[in-house]
Parts: C-alpha cells; sequence; structure tokens
C-alpha cells in the first residue's frame, strides 16, 4: 500500500545521490535494496549494498566532503530521507543514537579489510 | 496493602544502585515510553552484556478495536520521531503507518494554504494506536503501540497483562502489586502509565515527592470514510485549522487508512464544541460531499499533559512519558520516546539512585519543559491569529507567496514545524522574528488591509491532491 509507506519510492535504477555531489542527508532504506557502486573514468564499481535499517550518506555528514559514491536503487526501493540537522541535535542530547551507525560502519570497514586481504593475495599471486 | 510500605528508603541505600547481571525492572504501562523503554534498555544491556528482566505491566490488548486497545490520540508521528526510529532501527512498516503525510493544509475564514515536505517525501506517519475504532470490519493495518511492544518482546521484555493496583517499598525497594497478587519487589520501577489512570494518584501518595502533572480535556472523533474517499478529499494532508470559535484553541482533521481522526484542544472541551467545529464551513470544506457529522465510528475526551512534574524521579522509580514530562501540544510520542530513552541510558550507565536521575535524567525533562515554556508564547500567539482576521489574513497571504513565488520558506517554515512540533520551540520562536520575515508582513499589509475592507469570501473545497495552494 504506497499511500501508507514513509519515504520515497525510487524505481529500479534510480540515483539516490551522486558521487561527487555535496551532501547535508543520510539515508534509511525501508523496504527493497540499493546498491553503492563508484564511478571510475566512465566505469562503474560496485561496492556495495544495503538492505533494511542499513543508514547510507553518513559519510559526508561527518567528513564534510563531497559524496563518495553513488547509490541507486536494485530494483524497486523505499528510501527515508534523514535531515542533517535533527540528527546532529539529536545526537548532541543522546549519542547514543550513533550505536547502530558505528555498527554498520564496523562491518564495512570489516568488509573492506576482507576486500583488501583479497586483493592483496590476488596481486601476490600474480606477482609471484 | 500487605507486605507494603510507604517508607521512603533508608538513607544511604541508593550507594550501590546500579542494574547489574540479574537485575529485576518493572514497567508500569506498555504504551509509547513503557515499550521504548524496555526496548532501549534491552538493547544497551545486551550491548553492554548485562542481562536484564524486564516486565512490562499492561492491561490493554492494543492489537484489539475499541477502547480495551486504544491508548487516545491523533496518532501522528512527527518528522523527527520518524527519523529517529529509523536511526534507532525500529522499523515502521505500511502495516502500521496506514497513511504517509507529505503537507499541512491550514484553513481559516479567509482561506487555505497548503504546506509540503522537501523532496516531495511521505515524512510523517498516521497511526491508529489500538486495533482501530470498535466498527473496524476488517483488521488491515497493526496497532502502532503493538508494534512498540513487539520489538521489545523481541528483545526478551515479557508482557504481563494486568492494571497495576499499588506501588509501595519492600526493604527499601520499590514493589508493584496486581489486583489479587502478591507485591513484587524490583530493582527499578518505570512509571509509563501516561495520564488517563488513577495509578498516579497512589504514586502521589508516596511520599516519594511525586506531584501528577497538569492536565487538560480534548476530544477524538473517529469518521469512518474508506481509503479511496480519503485519498480523494483529505489526501495525504494533515488539515489544521485556525477557526474563531470561541474555546477552540486548536483543531485538526487526520487521514487514516479508512478513517479520519478528528481532535480537538481548548478549554472545557465537551460535544457541543465538537458540533460546533464539524458543522464550520471550512471544516465541511475539507471533508468528502453528503459527510454526516453525527456519523461518527467513536469519540473519546482524554485528558492532556500541560504542565510536566517537577521532580519525575526518586530512588529507584522514574517516571517517563506523560506520567512525567511532554511536549506541550506536539509530538507527545517524540517527548516519550526522548525521555524513555533518556531513563534507559541513566539506569544503565549511571545507575539508579535519586541522584543518578537528578543529574543524568532530569537535564533531558528540564530542556523539554524549558522549551514548553517558549512553546506557551507561540501559542498565544497563535490565540491572537485566531481573534484576528488581519493577522489570519497576513499569514494566508505570505506563505501563498513564499510557495507561489519559490522564495525561501520563511513563514512557511516555521508554521511547519509549529503544525508538525518538529523543532524545538525556541528555535521556531527565533525565526519568528526574523527580519525578513517581518519585512514580508508589511509588505504583504496593503493587500492583506484591502482584501479585510472588502470583506470575507467563502471557503472553497480543498483540492490537495494537485495544487501547492489550495482554498479560496
Ligand atoms: C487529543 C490528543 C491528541 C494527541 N495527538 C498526538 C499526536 O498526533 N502525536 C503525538 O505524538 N502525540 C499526540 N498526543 C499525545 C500522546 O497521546 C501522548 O504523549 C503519548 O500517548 C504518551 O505516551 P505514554 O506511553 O507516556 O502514555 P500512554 O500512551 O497514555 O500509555 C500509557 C499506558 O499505561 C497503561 N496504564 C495506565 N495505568 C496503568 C496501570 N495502573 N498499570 C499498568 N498499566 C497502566 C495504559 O493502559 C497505557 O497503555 C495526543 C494526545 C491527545 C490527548
Amino acid at each position: 500500500m504506497s499511500v501508507a509507506a514513509l519515504g520515497r519510492f525510487y524505481e529500479d535504477g534510480e540515483v539516490i545521490v551522486r558521487q561527487g555531489e555535496a551532501g547535508d542527508c543520510m539515508y534509511v532504506v525501508q523496504d527493497g535494496e540499493v546498491s553503492i557502486v563508484r564511478e571510475e573514468d566512465g566505469h562503474e564499481i560496485l561496492v556495495g549494498s544495503a538492505g533494511r535499517n542499513e543508514v547510507l550518506g553518513e559519510m559526508a555528514i561527518f567528513d564534510h566532503r563531497p559524496r563518495s559514491a553513488t547509490i541507486k536503487a536494485k530494483g524497486r526501493a523505499r528510501v527515508l530521507t534523514l535531515d542533517k540537522r535533527n540528527f546532529l541535535r539529536r545526537i548532541n542530547e543522546d549519542p547514543s543514537l550513533a550505536f547502530r551507525m558505528i555498527e554498520t560502519m564496523s562491518h564495512r570497514v570489516r568488509e573492506l579489510n576482507d576486500q583488501v586481504v583479497a586483493l592483496q593475495a590476488q596481486l601476490d599471486r600474480r606477482g609471484g | 496493602m500487605v507486605g507494603l510500605s510507604t517508607a521512603p528508603p533508608d538513607a544511604g541505600a541508593g550507594h550501590e544502585a546500579v542494574l547489574t547481571d540479574g537485575s529485576r525492572v518493572a514497567v508500569v504501562g506498555g504504551g509509547p515510553a513503557g515499550s521504548l523503554f524496555a526496548y532501549f534498555l534491552l538493547d544497551m544491556a545486551d550491548r553492554l552484556g548485562t542481562r536484564l528482566a524486564v516486565d512490562i505491566y499492561e492491561p490493554r490488548l492494543f492489537e484489539k478495536p475499541g477502547p480495551v486497545g486504544c491508548n487516545m490520540c491523533g496518532g501522528i508521528i512527527s518528522e523527527s520521531l520518524v527519523q529517529n526510529l529509523a536511526v534507532d532501527g525500529v522499523w515502521l512498516s505500511s502495516d502500521v503507518v496506514q497513511r504517509g503525510i507529505d503537507s499541512y493544509v491550514l484553513h481559516t475564514d479567509v482561506g487555505s494554504v497548503r504546506i509540503a515536505t522537501p523532496n516531495d517525501e511521505m515524512r510523517i506517519g498516521a497511526v491508529h494506536r489500538g486495533g482501530g475504532p470498535r466498527d473496524v470490519a476488517e483488521a488491515k493495518w497493526e496497532s502502532f503501540d503493538h508494534h512498540l511492544m513487539a520489538n521489545a518482546t523481541g528483545l526478551g521484555a515479557s508482557v504481563v497483562n494486568a492494571r497495576v493496583e499499588e506501588v509501595g517499598r519492600v526493604e527499601g525497594r520499590p514493589a508493584i502489586q496486581v489486583k489479587g497478587g502478591e507485591p513484587t519487589p524490583y530493582d527499578l520501577v518505570v512509571v509509563a502509565a501516561g495520564v488517563n489512570t488513577s495509578i498516579l494518584k497512589v504514586l502521589e501518595g508516596l511520599g516519594i515527592g511525586y506531584e501528577r502533572p497538569r492536565l487538560t480535556k480534548t476530544l477524538i472523533r473517529e469518521y469512518y470514510l474508506g481509503a479511496d474517499v480519503i485519498s480523494r478529499t483529505i489526501g495525504t494532508s494533515m488539515h489544521v485549522f485556525l477557526l474563531n470559535i470561541p474555546r477552540l484553541e486548536f483543531a485538526a482533521v487526520i487521514p487514516k487508512g479508512d478513517y479520519a481522526t478528528m481532535c480537538l484542544l481548548g478549554e472545557d472541551i465537551d460535544n457541543e464544541l465538537g458540533d460546533r467545529f464539524a458543522s464550520a464551513p471550512e471544516v465541511r470544506a475539507v471533508m468528502p460531499e453528503g459527510w454526516d457529522a453525527d456519523g461518527k465510528s467513536c469519540q473519546c475526551l482524554p485528558h492532556i499533559n500541560v504542565h510536566g512534574v517537577e521532580k519525575p524521579y526518586a530512588d529507584r522509580v522514574v517516571f517517563i512519558g506523560d506520567s512525567g514530562i511532554t511536549r506541550l501540544y506536539k509530538d507527545g510520542i517524540g517527548a516519550a520516546y526522548r525521555t524513555a530513552k533518556a531513563a534507559a541510558r541513566t539506569a544503565l550507565f549511571e545507575g539508579v539512585s535519586e541522584e543518578a536521575f537528578r543529574d543524568y535524567y532530569m537535564p533531558v525533562c528540564r530542556s523539554i519543559s524549558g522549551d514548553n515554556r517558549i512553546g506557551e508564547y507561540a501559542f498565544v500567539l497563535t490565540r491572537v491569529a485566531q481573534r484576528l482576521r488581519i493577522m489570519r489574513r497576513a499569514i494566508v497571504a505570505i506563505a501563498r507567496d513564499e510557495q507561489a513565488n519559490g522564495r525561501r520558506p520563511r513563514l512557511s517554515g516555521v508554521l511547519w514545524d509549529i503544525f508538525s512540533g518538529s523543532a524545538p520551540y525556541s528555535d521556531i520562536f527565533r525565526r519568528m522574528f526574523d527580519p525578513i520575515l517581518i519585512a514580508r508582513g508589511a509588505a504583504a499589509m496593503p493587500g492583506v488591509l484591502a482584501s479585510t475592507v472588502r470583506g470575507t469570501r467563502p471557503a472553497r473545497r480543498a483540492d490537495n491532491a494537485t495544487s501547492t495552494e489550495v482554498g479560496s
């Protein structure tokens, strides 16, 4: 029932944020899935995907730099936008609001570490 | 009562007042405050590796339609609460949210104006707290209160389906008693019983410095209209009314799935005031053609907390949500979320002594009640607008001009925040006196004066589905 849904629907492939743009909000996936892609020399490299309850776009909020990747819907997805202002005000009163986000970021760093190790192993095999 | 004394705890009993493995916590009331408290306490305890036993006492059956399942309220989940719950991982599915709200329409006798959310997003939720009005034929949606309670039980909270009749102390520890039961001692008792309950009087008699909040009566009516009719008429907007009807301070019509909810605030609210509001042409213009104002599915006159308590805590006892401190007229569920979480954080990280609550819980309460004081001034201004047609004209003219000509939404933003309850009142108040806004007011005056001289025009049907500006 779409009248009942919070946030906004994005159709398959529709861009939610674009790499390189300035960002002053974050996103939480409510339904469906989104992919996170890096655009490098005209190529798109898939860096990950996210599903329900996952927070995205938090990096630009904290490091004040342009969006590091493009986020687009993978199939139809429902996504809620979070305002930077409300979020920072709330974190100021309630630092525990960041618990789940730190948890998500930790998962992502872990995944990145695994990928680095895998890539390094590949390079070593090629080199050796 | 057997075994329960109302004597204050021994001096120094608070010292080792901390929650540790195996500690037992009672939550009196499983509305939003109680369930969110249990949820956050258990979530944070799990991160710390502490195992707690949490019992939620709740006599209502939220899945059921009618009064047995209903915690009477307008059912608006504010923009900020929607976002906070999303970050906290409390997912609101489209089974719980009956309608996403993307705009407010302000109706006055001199026209209406629609104020929409940025980027066409549904940022506010409309829910039924229980299973819906008693004539619900088919359960299509999930009760909001039930949903939050399920989140708490999902983390291990137990629900005792009973009303707490007495609260006292057993050997310095708070204890609670249900009808026909024995007093059960706990390491912490959390009072989240709202204000529409007699238990607060019992707690006042406990000698712990608790005095009940100041209350006022409100009126809620539910009308069955059917989902399609609502989509075509009331739409996805919350309609708020600034009408010069004696005793009426604030009124809103909120679209749900199959029902529309009417909420009235004011002095000595009664049925007559409800009927008078329902027959106002501005209200009839929003409701479907041929709507029968007498054909309501249900009605109630619940109390609302208009002045929070001074001391919402004692040794091993804390009052959260409406039983303690809430926001004036707005976002009561959002305030329940804030106080519930602040109490959970304090209990787990700082302890459950009177001092811990005073030092770590009270500041959050104080920030809400301090902001309410500013809110009172903001509401005085809306009262003035209700009495002064020229002010209503100016508000409608400026807001329309901002919307139509793509100006920065200074007044629209202020109105949005007043209606939605999303921003602190201090923030809203500061922006009300923005020099550019005042200049816009002055610029609008000649037109406003001219139309005041010409007199009023009747309200037209609001077509909020297509236009950004409605009414005449
Ligand atoms: C007319 C009106 C419209 C409103 N509209 C909105 C709105 O649109 N949005 C919003 O955010 N807020 C709104 N509010 C405010 C909102 O209803 C409250 O702020 C909110 O319900 C507070 O939550 P709570 O958990 O503290 O209390 P409650 O929701 O009242 O829950 C208290 C619970 O305690 C239980 N209980 C009571 N006594 C006992 C006992 N002795 N033993 C065990 N359990 C007990 C009750 O059964 C109940 O389930 C409105 C209020 C009114 C009156």
